[in-house]
């Protein structure tokens, strides 16, 4: 089991000036990042649809490295993802998963079939060319900058240790330090994109 | 013109709406109804289409895509937006997208009594979510889709074109 934090600080080692959409790893990494105006940390609009945002922005955004950080919990709600992502392969994208085996916001119930999934595997039957797993950090950290300097789209399933969050909602820090349209707005000056 | 090719919306206008208010993708779930629309939409060089796999997809990718400086618009069935609700809510709605979502209303019918319950569920349906829509029957009220783009532009939300001529006017 990799641990999230130490995860995320290997990963920024060999970040660039990647976009970032943290996903449900934002609370962690945003004391990490060394490029806020790069990251998209939307909390959760509606679960299982990191995914698809992602792919649209890397679609969107063909020049910049669009990097998500994605779960398993959410990636189940919508495994079609995959193969549309396949579709597509934009090379610009880099899809990470964080494999809990739980729903750690709601006090750790299993996901479905919680140890035995290979979302690697998938990944790979829905097309994706280039496809990895991992289950400890000193493996991850030998190809992290490798799996960054190819092309995408690449996915990457990683076992993370549970970070169970059992407080009652209304006592828990705030997911988002800043408003979506706050991030949103910022993003969209960081590129010069109007609106 | 006849009375008959009046009464259709045609591919051809619709495909015109979404060229002039700079659509840059289509992100859509086919249905059979939609055939002719999709053969001209492939052809056109200025258009991506993203299929997804269901509905809820449809509205996280366009939100990715309107970030990144884009200008989806997203072609669904009445009965899939309802299964999308959430996402419409949090990745529509919650992230401010002025998205024109062009919704086939299937069952929809100006006589006698609606009978199909996607019908009889889909004005209801935005309603509760507070969208606005507006029912496109055939070519003379294409006009309305440019309305509901200036509506989303205009108030940062997704806009609703009811597609009420879904059994013919697109297979004609």
């Amino acid at each position: 089991m990799i641990v999230l934090h130490e995860m995320l600080e290997l990963f920024q080692q060999h970040r660039g000036k990647a976009i970032v959409i943290p996903g449900r790893g934002n609370r962690q990494w945003h004391e990490i990042s060394t490029l806020p105006s790069r990251d998209l940390p939307l909390g959760d609009p509606a679960m299982g649809g990191h995914a698809g945002f992602a792919l649209g922005l890397a679609m969107a955004m063909p020049g910049e490295k669009v990097v998500l950080f994605d779960s398993e919990g959410d990636l189940q709600m919508s495994l079609g993802v995959l193969a549309m992502v396949a579709e597509h392969k934009p090379g610009n994208f880099y899809h990470f998963l964080l494999d809990n085996e739980c729903y750690a916001t709601t006090g750790g119930q299993p996901v479905p079939n919680a140890a035995r999934v290979a979302y690697d595997q998938f990944a790979k039957a829905a097309g994706y060319p280039s496809v990895h797993a991992y289950t400890n950090l000193e493996s991850l950290s030998l190809d992290m900058g490798r799996i960054l300097a190819a092309p995408g789209p690449t996915f990457v399933a990683m076992k993370i240790v549970p970070e169970i969050e059992n407080r009652p909602m209304g006592q828990r820090p705030p997911r988002l330090l800043r408003s979506r349209e706050q991030v949103i707005a910022g993003f969209r000056g960081e590129f010069g994109i109007a609106g | 013109m006849t009375d008959t090719q009046e009464a259709h919306l045609s591919p051809e206008t619709v495909l015109a709406e979404m060229r002039k208010n700079g659509v840059s993708h289509v992100v859509w779930l086919p249905d059979s109804e939609t055939n002719w629309l999709y053969m001209l939409m492939k052809a056109e060089p200025t258009l991506t289409l993203i299929a997804v796999a269901r509905e809820g997809l449809a509205f996280s990718t366009a939100a990715g895509l309107h970030v990144g400086g884009k200008t989806p618009i997203i072609l669904i069935q009445n009965t899939g937006m309802m299964e999308a609700g959430d996402s419409m809510r949090g990745w529509g709605m919650g992230l401010n997208v002025p998205v024109v979502m062009l919704v086939g209303y299937r069952g929809w019918t100006r006589h006698g009594v609606t009978k199909d319950t996607a019908a009889v569920y889909t004005e209801r349906f935005l309603n509760a979510f507070g969208i606005s829509y507006y029912l496109v029957e055939n070519d003379r009220d294409a006009s309305r889709i440019s309305v509901a783009f200036e509506e989303a532009r205009r108030t940062r939300r997704p806009v609703a074109v009811l597609v009420g001529d879904e059994y013919h006017g697109f297979n004609s």
